[in-house]
């Protein structure tokens, strides 16, 4: 995974609660393999669905096309547990999310791909949001995660909370199944204590088609 | 203090605490589907990983795959997503429940089905409406494409124990009021968000009073209020249900597992970080109004005025009348619609099936509108073919599909057109989910047969006389 140290780019606002994946990345670049996510990134928002007219939507607008932040509302990324959403993000440019509140699925989603949810106080959400509407894009923010502050182009300082075990993974770029395959020796204690004392959990079988699919017993 | 049911299961399951602190929690039972199995796949061949326990994992597509026979086609046609999950599949040796198994059908309609997913069993699957099969007293958890792949190769799913949620519905429902009108209303009370963060029990006289496939129904919404799993206590019910299913235990080994599953209850004096107690008896059939799941009104009610909304809400409400199309203050019923879908892992088992053809029995589809009924599974739409079900349905003027996602995602292509008002027995009704610019307003199986029927939202209960 790509490590995430400092982040210095344009902010762009996106206010709306409840903004969910459908939305993020809709079915139509979903359900093509060889889709590009960075377009179907907001796919319809950006393209008003049939009709041609320009869409007025933030990250259509020249001064937000090269966005590296986006600003949310709250309960960013509900709905479907589409990893593509958070893919689709990444591949626009954009390396680092503030809002007042994720989706849990999402804001895993978000950790596993190097892409930094910063959580913040509804206010300071606000203060935000009109920090960014007020730059246009016409100057750069810095999100520095060693520091877990925001610099807004007013020399302004946010400061934001994460955990350090989720820093660190972000810093070094960590591989998350590495970190569980560790415990290996544990798994496979579990799997020996569970077939004595619980033996259905482990003993499971299910016939492949042919050999037999009739009802059993 | 006394535990929980989640507290029980989770504490029989963990493997131990990741050194960031993350619990450890073994998955007993994995349920792939092909639109992510097949990413997971290639990305642990790339990184030179294997599939740590094959024999617990199953694969069953059913979101990319056709639901119509092409003309003088022998057989169901597939995907290219469920081709590289039928390689990926063979490669790490997993069973796959393909598109011409008799066993084929939703992953989450399947699950329970075939005994894959049972009482006190932790299951992961790549899909947010893991929970459903909470409703029998499995521990599932949804996830990601990267987690998807963490579980195959560790077996084990890397997760912060979530803090509980005790959501009691109480009350005896009206006749003609269904598990989906409760958990309709349920998201209209506690909004979109309120299970962020949470791992919900649901409990209380109306889920205990609810058959296996209406609770079944009841977990599957737990996604859209934001919750990541749910469950409700097994009781005889439920191990009624599981008995005799493919992959149950059986003989001495299933007596074994109805005594362990009897202690999986919450203790008297457990702890929940919240309670919330909902009363269901005054409840009327309910139908979405809006693009989000909270955004809902009892059948008879009218489409509220945004104006009475605050701040956020407000333009939330505004936006959402836009796009349906839809003038404050209007009744819901008598609005005109084009297409209805009765399927999806919400509401396409067996008894919808059999309380749609009741329902309709002898009359037929209203001239102009699309109704399609995709079920939930093979083996249920077998079923229903060999009870008459299809029959009824077919001559009334349904479209009768074969088991798959269908217009709930629209990943395979079932989509309606652009503007089209749609009532629907899924879970989604975000902007452009069913198609581009399509109006979907979320309902019960009998709700949506009424509509098709009559051409128009009506209130079931009194267009059944």
């Amino acid at each position: 995974m790509e490590p995430f140290t400092t982040l210095e780019g344009v902010a762009a606002s996106l206010p709306q609660d409840d903004v969910d994946t459908d939305q993020i990345l809709p079915t139509p670049w979903l359900r093509d393999p060889k889709a590009d996510l960075a377009k179907g990134l907001f796919g319809y928002l950006r393209r008003v669905p049939a009709d041609k007219t320009e869409s007025d939507f933030v990250l259509e607008q020249p001064a937000f096309r090269q966005a590296r932040i986006l600003v949310c509302g709250s309960n960013f990324g509900c709905g479907s547990s589409r990893e593509h959403a958070v893919w689709a993000v990444k591949a626009f440019g954009i390396r680092c999310l503030i809002a007042a509140s994720f989706a849990d699925i999402f804001r895993e989603n978000c950790l596993r791909n190097g892409v930094l949810a910063i959580r913040l106080p509804a206010e300071e959400i606000e203060g935000l949001h009109r920090a960014v509407q007020s730059v246009k894009g016409g100057a750069p923010f810095v999100v520095n995660l060693e520091e877990k502050r925001i610099r807004c182009p007013d020399g302004r300082a946010i400061a934001f909370d994460i955990s350090d075990h989720e820093r660190e993974a972000l810093m070094l770029g960590l591989d998350d199944i590495g970190l569980t395959e560790r415990h290996v020796s544990d798994i496979e204690q579990w799997e020996n204590t569970s077939r004595r004392s619980l033996p259905f959990l482990q003993d499971f079988r299910i016939a492949p088609f042919n050999t037999s699919n009739k009802p059993s017993q | 203090m006394g535990s929980s049911l989640i507290d029980k299961i989770w504490a029989v399951h963990r493997v131990g605490q990741r050194g960031d602190g993350r619990d450890l929690v073994y998955i007993d039972r994995h349920v792939l589907h092909d639109l992510h199995a097949g990413h997971a796949f290639a990305s642990l061949q790339r990184n030179g990983r294997g599939v740590r326990r094959p024999d617990l994992t199953v694969s069953v597509p059913d979101h990319t795959i056709a639901t119509r026979r092409m003309p003088g086609s022998p057989g169901r046609s597939g995907s290219s997503f469920a081709d590289s999950m039928r390689s990926g599949s063979a490669r790490f040796g997993i069973t796959m429940l393909d598109i011409d198994d008799p066993r084929q059908g939703i992953v989450h309609v399947v699950s329970p089905e075939l005994g894959i997913a049972l009482p006190g069993v932790t299951l992961a699957c790549p899909d947010s409406h893991a929970s459903t099969v909470g409703a029998i007293g499995t521990l599932a958890f949804a996830c990601g494409t990267s987690e998807l792949e963490h579980v195959l190769a560790t077996q084990v799913i890397a997760i912060h124990k979530p803090k509980l949620m005790l959501l009691r519905l109480d009350g005896t429902l009206k006749a003609g009021v269904t598990a989906k009108d409760v958990a309709l209303h349920l998201i209209g009370q506690i909004g979109v968000a309120a299970g962020r963060g949470f791992a919900i029990e649901f409990a209380g006289s109306a889920v205990r009073a609810m058959d296996i496939d209406g609770r079944l129904a009841l977990s599957n919404l737990t996604s859209e209020f934001g919750g990541r799993t749910s469950i409700v206590a097994p009781d005889d019910a439920t191990f009624q249900w599981c008995h005799g299913r493919e992959c149950a235990p059986k003989g001495a080994a299933w007596d074994a597992a109805v005594s362990w599953w009897r202690t999986l209850t919450s203790d008297d004096d457990a702890a929940f970080d919240r309670m919330v107690t909902i009363d269901c008896s005054e409840l009327a059939p309910q139908m979405t109004w809006g693009t989000d799941p909270s955004q809902v009104a009892a059948i008879d009610g009218r489409v509220p005025d945004p104006g009475t909304f605050e701040g956020k809400a407000r333009s939330a409400a505004d936006r959402a009348l836009a796009y349906m199309d839809l003038q404050p203050g209007r009744p819901l019923a008598g609005l005109p619609i084009d297409r209805v879908f009765i399927g999806s892992c919400a509401n396409s088992r067996i008894s919808d099936l059999r309380a749609v053809a009741k329902f309709v029995d002898g009359r037929r589809v209203s001239p102009g509108v699309t109704a399609v009924v995709v079920p939930g599974s093979t083996a249920i739409k077998r079923m229903a073919e060999a009870e008459g079900i299809a029959k009824v349905l077919q001559e009334a003027g349904f479209e009768w599909r074969d088991s798959g996602c269908s217009m709930c995602a629209g990943v395979n292509g079932d989509i309606a057109k652009p503007g089209e008002r749609c009532i629907s027995t899924t879970n989604r009704n975000f902007e452009n989910r069913q198609g581009a610019g399509v109006r979907t307003h979320l309902a019960s199986p009998l709700t949506a047969a009424a509509a098709a029927l009559a051409g128009r939202i009506v209130d079931h209960r009194k267009a059944a006389e």
